[in-house]
C-alpha cells in the first residue's frame, strides 16, 4: 500500500517549473506536432537530438529513442516508480511527463550514476557507494525495481547523506518492489551512508539447540 | 550426502553475480531488447465481458500509417468470455501509430448476458459462462472415517466460514516478448520461467520445428507462476512478426497484467473442526468452492487451474470430509501462483485451529505440537515461540487494554519442493577461466548465483572466476522455475559436471588434485581446444519436503480498522544453505507478498458491468516500503538433507499468521482476507445500520455451500500431486 507514494508525484510537479522556463525559451519559435518535432534532450550531461511527437513521454523517449533502457516501464500510470529518473536533481516518474516539457532540463538516468560519471553502458563504470551496497547487501530480487529505487535513493542521499531508516521508508515510499527486497534496501541504504544495518538472519542447527 | 562438510562459499553470503548489471541499467530484461527495425506489437482486447464476435473488421487497422501488421486472435465466429479476452493483435512501427490504429478496428459481435461474481455465479439462474455448462464444477469429494461419529464424540467442535480474494501476480516486469525470424529460424526473448517449455509451446503453436526455435531470457523481472508459456500474448507476438516480415516486441501494459495473464483463485470454505478434550484433532470437514475464472474445473493443469486446494491442510484428523467445488465466472483465468493452493488451504485450516484452541482453552502454539504429524515443524513451533517470546505476548482474545490492541498468531507451511532433471556444461579454457552453461533461468531467485557458488566451491576456486551462462534453449536443458525446485534441480548438476570436469583434469594434467591452487597448472596443459565436460542431476544431492513456520504480532487500532503488522519471524528450514544472502531475499520476499495477501490484495469485479475495476497497481494494493514490518529470520541449516528450494514455502503461512494475529487482538475473526479497515470495524460492529442499508448486501455464501455439498460427487484426484505430503 502506498500510503506516502505522492512524494514522486510532488517532485515531478516541483520539477516541472524548473522545465517550463527552459522550454519557453526552447521551443520559442518551433511549431508543435501533432507530428514528429525536433525535441533536444540533455540527458547524462549529453546533448539528444530527437525527433519525437509531442504525446511521446519522457520514459519512452529515454527508451525507444535514445537508447538508455535502464529506466523502466512497469505500470506506465506514475505509481511503481520503475521508470524514475532526476530532472535537474529531482527525482520523477519518467513515465508521467512528456519528452518535450523536459527539454532545457538536466536529465539523470541510472545510466548516468556511475561514480566516474561513465554511462554504465560499459561495464568499465565504477559503481557508486549506493550502487555497491544494494549489490554487497542484496538490495535486489529480479531487479527490474531496481534503477527506479536507485534513482530515488541517490537524490535522497545527496540531501540527507546520514537518512534514517524512517527517512529511507518515506523516499521510496513512491516506488513497488514486488519481489518484497524492502528490508535489504533499506539496509544498503544505510550502509550506503555508512551506518550499519541490522541483520536479521541467523542461521542456526537444529541439532545444536536446546529444543531440538 | 557427499557435499562437502568445510566450505568456503556454499552457505555463505555471495552477492549475486548479475547485481552490477542490475544496478547500472545495463542488464537487458526482455522488454529492453531491441533487434534492428523492431516494430512495437499490442493486443486488442474485448470490451464486453461475455459476447459472441461474429466479425473483425482489421481492413483501416492494416492500412494506418506506419502498421505492418493486423491479425485476428481466432479465425471465424467466436465466443469472448471476459472483459480482455483476447481478439485481434497489430504491429507498427510506433506506439504511437499503434495505439491510433487499435482505434479503427471494428468489431461486430453480440454482447451476452455475463456473471462477475462468484456468489451470483453458484445461482440455480445465473447466466452460463461457457454455454450448456452449469458454472459449477461439481465438488470433488474426499471421506475418511466416520466423519459424523467422530464429530459426536468430541470434546469440542468449531465451525469456521472464511473467504480469500483472488491475488494478481503483477511481477515488475509486465508479460512479454520479442520475436524474430531469420527464415525458417524464430528467436523468441521471453520472460518467462521456463526457456524449454517456451521453445515447445512456440514451436507447437507455430508449426515449427523444435530445434529451428530458440528461447531466451538473460534477465526477468519476476513470474511467480504466471510466466510458464508464452501466453496469448507470445503466439500473438510471433504472429505479427511472421506476418509483418520484422521483428516484433509486445509487452503487455500493467493494465492488461490486472486482466488476463492469470491469478490465484478465490476461495470460499465453510469448516468444521473437532478435537478431544486434550486437544488431539479427531474429525474436520470441509465444504469450499471459489473461481478460477472463465473456465472452471478443478485439476487444470499449472497447479491451481482449479480453485480446489489441500485439505486438511497439514494435519491428519482420522474422520475427513472434503468437498471442494470450482465456480466460473466472466473474468480473466487463474494459473500456479507461488505455492498454488497452499495460502489458501492454510487461511482456513489454521483459522478453525485457532478458533478450536480458543474453545478448549488450550495455547495454539501447544495444539500445533500436539497434532502437527511432521517432526522438524513441531521443533521449529518450540524453536520460534523461545525466539519470539509467544509465552510473554500471548493473551487471551481480545484482552490487550485501549483502543488500540495487539495481538499474536501463528501458523505453518508444507511443500513438496525436491527438483530433478537439470543438465549442465563447463567449459575450462587453458588460461584457467571457467564458462558454466546450463539452460535454466533466474527470476530474481539467484538461480546464476546459485551455479557460480556451486561450481566455486566444487574447482576451489572464487565466484569472481566462474562465467555462468543461463536462460538459452540452446544450453543444457533443466526444467522449468516452479515448485521451488530450481536450486534444488541445478545445484546437484553443477556438483555433478564439476566432479567430472575434475577427473578430466586430472587425467590430462597428470596433477592429482586439480583445485584451488594447482588449478592454473593443471588448466595449463588443456592446450588450444578447451575442455569441454557434461553433467547432470543425480540422487543424493538434494531432496524435497520444506516446512516453515512463521508467528506474527500485529496492532489493530479498533478505532480506524487499520491493521499494523509489527513483526514476523520466520523458522524455515531447506536444507543445505547455498547462498545464505539469496534465501534471506527470497524468504522476505514471501513474507512481503504474504503479508499483501493478509492485508491489501484482491482483484475487485463490477457486477454490474463485468469490468475488473482495480486493474492497475494504482488501485490493486500491493505492499510498499512503509507497510514494512520487522522481519526476523531463523534459517535452519540442516546440511545432511541435501539442496531444498525456499522460494514458495515461505510465503504459504504469512497470512494465516496474521489472520489469526487480528482475532487474537481483536477477540473475533474477520473472516474475509484482505483484512480491509471497513471490515475490521463490521467485525466490530462498528458500521453503522444506515451506512450499511445503503451498500449492496452480497448474497450469503450459506446457500452456495449447499450447493456443493448435494452436487454429486467425482472421484478424488489430489490437485497438486500430494504438494502437502511433507516427506
Amino acid at each position: 500500500m502506498k500510503s506516502l507514494g505522492t512524494s514522486a508525484v510532488t517532485a515531478a510537479a516541483l520539477g516541472a517549473d524548473n522545465v517550463a522556463k527552459g522550454l519557453a525559451q526552447a521551443n520559442a519559435e518551433r511549431p508543435q506536432g501533432p507530428g514528429a518535432v525536433a525535441v533536444t534532450l540533455t540527458v547524462n550531461g549529453e546533448k539528444k537530438a530527437l525527433m519525437l511527437e509531442p504525446r511521446v513521454t519522457l520514459l519512452e523517449a529515454l527508451r525507444g529513442n535514445a537508447g538508455l533502457t535502464g529506466a523502466k516501464e512497469s505500470c506506465d500510470r506514475a505509481t511503481c516508480g520503475a521508470c524514475t529518473v532526476l530532472l535537474n536533481g529531482t527525482p520523477v516518474y519518467a513515465c508521467s511527463i512528456l519528452a518535450i516539457e523536459a527539454q532545457g532540463a538536466e536529465i539523470t538516468t541510472i545510466e548516468g550514476i556511475a561514480r566516474d560519471g561513465s554511462t554504465g553502458l560499459t561495464a568499465g563504470g565504477k559503481l557508486s557507494a549506493l550502487q555497491k551496497a544494494m549489490v554487497d547487501k542484496d538490495g535486489l530480487q529480479c531487479g527490474f525495481c531496481s534503477p527506479g529505487m536507485i534513482m530515488v535513493l541517490t537524490a535522497l542521499l545527496r540531501k540527507n547523506p546520514r537518512p534514517t531508516e524512517a527517512d529511507v521508508r518515506r523516499a521510496v515510499a513512491g516506488n513497488l518492489c514486488r519481489c518484497g527486497s524492502y528490508p535489504r534496501i533499506f539496509a544498503a541504504t544505510l550502509a550506503a551512508s555508512g551506518q550499519k544495518p541490522v541483520t536479521k538472519l541467523n542461521l542456526i542447527s537444529l541439532h545444536d539447540h536446546a529444543v531440538a | 550426502m557427499p557435499w562437502p562438510k568445510e566450505t568456503k562459499y556454499l552457505g555463505k553470503e555471495t552477492p549475486r553475480v548479475e547485481g552490477p548489471a542490475k544496478v547500472t541499467g545495463r542488464a537487458k530484461f526482455t522488454s529492453d531488447v531491441a533487434p534492428a527495425g523492431v516494430l512495437y506489437g499490442a493486443i486488442f482486447r474485448s470490451k464486453w465481458p461475455a459476447a459472441h464476435v461474429k466479425s473483425v473488421n482489421l481492413e483501416k487497422a492494416k492500412v494506418a500509417p506506419g502498421i505492418k501488421a493486423a491479425i485476428l486472435a481466432q479465425d471465424g465466429e467466436f465466443d469472448v468470455r471476459y472483459y480482455g479476452d483476447e481478439i485481434a493483435a497489430i504491429a507498427g512501427t510506433s506506439k504511437q501509430a499503434v495505439l491510433d490504429a487499435l482505434a479503427l478496428i471494428e468489431v461486430n459481435a453480440e454482447p451476452r448476458p455475463f456473471v462477475a461474481k462468484e456468489l451470483d455465479a453458484m445461482k440455480a439462474d445465473a447466466p452460463q459462462v461457457a454455454a450448456g455448462k452449469a458454472n459449477l464444477t461439481e465438488g470433488a469429494a474426499k471421506e475418511t472415517g466416520n466423519v459424523d461419529a467422530a464429530f459426536t464424540s468430541s470434546a469440542a467442535v468449531v465451525e469456521t466460514t472464511v473467504s480469500t480474494p483472488i491475488q494478481v501476480h503483477h511481477p515488475m516486469e509486465p508479460h512479454g516478448h520479442t520475436v524474430q525470424f531469420d527464415g525458417d529460424e524464430m528467436t523468441a526473448w521471453s520472460s518467462t520461467q521456463g526457456v524449454f517449455a517456451c521453445r515447445d509451446s512456440f514451436a507447437k503453436s507455430m508449426n515449427l520445428a523444435q530445434n529451428k526455435v530458440r528461447v531466451t531470457c538473460e534477465h526477468m523481472g519476476g513470474g511467480f507462476g504466471s510466466k510458464f508459456n508464452p501466453g496469448a500474448e507470445g503466439l500473438l507476438c510471433a504472429k505479427l512478426a511472421q506476418a509483418a516480415g520484422a521483428p516484433v516486441k509486445l509487452m503487455l501494459t500493467r493494465f492488461e497484467q490486472g486482466l488476463a495473464v492469470g491469478n490465484r483463485p478465490s476461495s470460499f470454505q465453510k469448516l468444521k473442526l473437532g478435537a478431544d478434550a486434550e486437544g488431539k484433532l479427531t474429525a474436520f470437514e470441509i465444504y469450499s468452492f471459489g473461481t478460477p475464472g472463465y473456465a472452471a474445473g478443478a485439476n487444470q493443469g499449472g497447479g491451481s487451474g482449479g480453485a480446489s486446494f489441500p485439505a486438511p491442510y497439514i494435519y491428519k484428523p482420522a474422520a475427513t470430509r472434503v468437498k471442494q467445488g470450482s465456480v466460473a465466472v466472466n473474468a480473466g483465468q487463474s494459473c500456479a501462483f507461488r505455492a498454488p493452493g497452499h495460502p489458501v488451504a492454510s487461511l482456513g485450516m489454521e483459522a478453525v485451529l485457532d478458533d478450536l484452541a480458543v474453545k478448549l482453552g488450550v495455547d495454539p502454539v501447544e495444539i500445533r505440537i500436539k497434532n502437527d504429524p511432521h517432526e522438524i515443524r513441531r521443533k521449529e513451533y518450540a524453536l520460534g515461540a523461545e525466539k519470539f517470546g509467544w509465552k510473554q505476548k500471548y493473551r487471551k482474545p481480545g484482552t490487550s487494554p485501549g483502543a488500540m490492541k495487539t495481538g499474536v498468531g501463528v501458523a505453518g507451511a508444507a511443500w513438496m519442493s525436491g527438483g530433478r532433471g537439470t543438465q549442465a556444461e563447463i567449459q575450462v579454457n587453458s588460461d584457467g577461466t571457467v564458462e558454466v552453461r546450463v539452460g535454466t533461468q533466474d527470476l530474481g531467485t539467484g538461480s546464476r548465483t546459485v551455479v557460480q557458488v556451486v561450481a566455486a566451491e566444487m574447482l576451489g576456486l572464487t565466484p569472481g572466476e566462474i562465467t555462468v551462462r543461463i536462460g538459452d534453449s540452446r544450453f543444457p536443458p533443466s526444467g522449468s522455475s516452479g515448485g521451488s525446485q530450481t536450486t534444488a534441480s541445478v545445484s546437484p548438476a553443477i556438483f555433478d559436471t564439476c566432479e567430472n570436469v575434475l577427473a578430466e583434469l586430472k587425467k590430462l594434467s597428470g596433477i592429482e588434485d586439480p583445485r584451488g591452487a594447482n588449478w592454473k597448472a593443471a588448466c595449463a596443459k588443456i592446450g588450444s581446444q578447451p575442455l569441454q565436460v557434461r553433467g547432470k542431476w543425480r540422487e543424493g544431492l538434494s531432496t524435497g519436503g520444506a516446512g516453515g513456520v512463521q508467528f506474527a504480532e500485529v496492532e489493530v487500532d479498533t478505532d480506524t480498522g487499520f491493521v499494523k503488522v509489527k513483526k514476523i519471524l520466520v523458522v524455515q528450514d531447506c536444507g543445505l544453505v547455498v547462498n545464505k544472502l539469496t534465501c534471506e531475499s527470497q524468504i522476505n520476499g514471501g513474507v512481503i507478498m504474504g503479508l499483501g495477501y493478509a492485508l491489501y490484495e484482491q482483484r475487485v469485479m463490477d457486477a454490474r458491468t463485468g469490468f475488473v475495476l482495480n486493474a492497475t497497481l494504482e488501485n490493486y494494493k500491493v505492499p510498499g516500503a512503509p507497510d514494512m514490518p520487522d522481519i526476523e529470520i531463523l534459517l535452519l541449516d540442516m546440511p545432511e538433507r541435501g539442496v531444498i528450494g525456499v522460494g514458495e514455502p515461505c510465503t504459504v503461512p504469512t497470512a494465516s499468521a496474521i489472520a489469526n494475529a487480528v482475532a487474537n487482538a481483536l477477540g473475533v475473526r474477520v473472516p474475509d482476507l484482505p483484512i480491509t479497515p471497513d471490515r475490521v470495524l463490521a467485525a466490530l460492529g462498528k458500521v453503522p445500520k444506515s451506512n450499511a442499508a445503503t451498500v449492496a448486501v452480497p448474497p450469503s455464501p450459506e446457500d452456495a455451500f449447499a450447493r456443493v455439498a448435494a452436487a454429486p460427487s467425482v472421484p478424488w484426484v489430489e490437485s497438486n500431486g500430494g504438494c502437502h505430503s511433507y516427506t
